[in-house]
């Protein structure tokens, strides 16, 4: 049964490796330039904080993903892990919010403030945009799989009287 | 549950657990002072009425944000034309959804405040914890976790996205050419700044909570 649990666990986290992984590189690899009026217009992931926060938190699951898949499970580790991999749930979910906020404005715009929507004349940044979004809640839902699991089927790692 | 009673029932072989959060317990046979049982047992409702009272002051500080200014925009002959400029929360869906976020979260910690005490002081079963999924089973442990999860992601989406529109309203955004607003409107930034700090402690409160109540409701069964 322990050994169920460990290769159900390990196929979970892979999952989620490849999901975040498969997000920032939607993310990193959306770049478009048009001309409009005459006037140059570039769009790059960088060029927004929400964007590389989106990357960075992304690929953060990614490696922690990985390095998960390395602890013994009933060790003082995997204790830890149960906390982290709350942490770093938080943390996605903190990028995928703040990434569909910026991408909101840039869709509808802002009256109020003056701030003109862009993605009538950047359209396949808009998509990619939009793609790397679907991913990250893919992703986002792997993560809390795997949370909920852990919690349900793996009880062993809270018990801390041995 | 376990965590305002501590482990009230051990499992009669194992030792208890998580011993932050236990009171008297079995494990290792030490028996603690009443006063440290009676702080340790009031940690999880200091929290939790902590957290209700963060978000429930984000919401209410963000909900009253508005600032206008009045400026003379052209002057036609002798007389200027003046014009209100208004900046208020509804202008943007994200802090809409940051005012209803929070009004969400703090109802839900008091509500879960409230019930608790009201269940362990009267002692109440039946329908009120069978409404509220506060069944003493390791399946119903995972409902209430879940049901308290769920709120503070549903807190974290909300303060995060607030978070970026206010970093766009302070620094705009050169190459969409948005403009940044806070020079225009610094005490409605400031105002909003205070209500997401407020926000981001709640949610922190409310993360330690949820770890707090996972380490003192694991369930040791011998020979796992």
């Amino acid at each position: 049964m322990a050994k169920l649990h460990r290769l159900i666990s390990a196929v979970l986290r892979l999952a989620a490796a490849g999901a975040a992984a498969a997000a920032a590189i939607i993310m990193v690899t959306s770049h478009e330039t048009t001309s409009f009026f005459g006037i140059e217009m570039e769009a790059k992931y960088s060029y927004t904080p929400s964007f590389v926060f989106f990357v960075v938190a992304f690929a953060v699951a990614f490696a922690y993903s990985l390095l998960a898949l390395l602890v013994r499970p009933g060790s003082t580790a995997s204790r830890l892990l149960l906390l982290s991999d709350v942490m770093v749930g938080m943390l996605l979910t903190g990028a995928v919010a703040a990434t569909g906020a910026i991408s909101q404005v840039g869709k509808s715009g802002n009256e109020h403030a003056g701030w003109l929507p862009i993605c009538a004349q950047v359209q396949a940044y808009c998509s990619h945009v939009m793609g790397a979004l679907i991913a990250g809640f893919v992703s986002l839902l792997l993560y809390f799989l795997i949370i909920l699991y852990s919690l349900h089927a793996v009880a062993e790692p809270l018990c801390s009287c041995h | 549950m376990d965590l305002e009673r501590g482990s009230k029932m051990p499992p009669p072989s194992a030792p208890a657990v998580a011993a932050a959060t236990t009171t008297t317990s079995t494990c290792c046979g030490n028996k603690r002072p009443q006063l440290r049982d009676r702080l340790v047992a009031l940690q999880p409702v200091v929290l939790r009425a902590a957290a209700a009272l963060a978000t429930a002051a984000a919401a209410a500080v963000m909900a009253l944000n508005a600032q206008s200014y009045t400026a003379v925009v052209a002057i036609i002959g002798t007389r200027p034309l003046t014009q209100t400029f208004t900046a208020k929360f509804r202008d943007t869906p994200a802090f809409v959804y940051f005012v209803i976020a929070n009004a969400i979260a703090a109802a839900y910690n008091l509500v879960v405040l409230l019930v608790r005490r009201l269940i362990l002081r009267r002692r109440m079963a039946g329908l009120v914890v069978h409404m509220l999924d506060m069944k003493q089973t390791h399946k119903a442990n995972i409902f209430v976790k879940r049901n308290y999860t769920l709120t503070m992601a549903l807190l974290a989406t909300g303060t995060a996205t607030a978070a970026a529109m206010a970093e766009l309203g302070k620094n705009g955004n050169v190459h969409a050419r948005w403009n940044p607003i806070c020079d225009r409107f610094g005490s409605f930034c400031s105002r909003g700044g205070v209500a997401l700090a407020s926000s981001f402690t709640g949610v922190a409160l409310m993360l330690a909570l949820n770890l707090l109540s996972a380490a003192s409701n694991a369930q040791c069964s011998p020979g796992q």
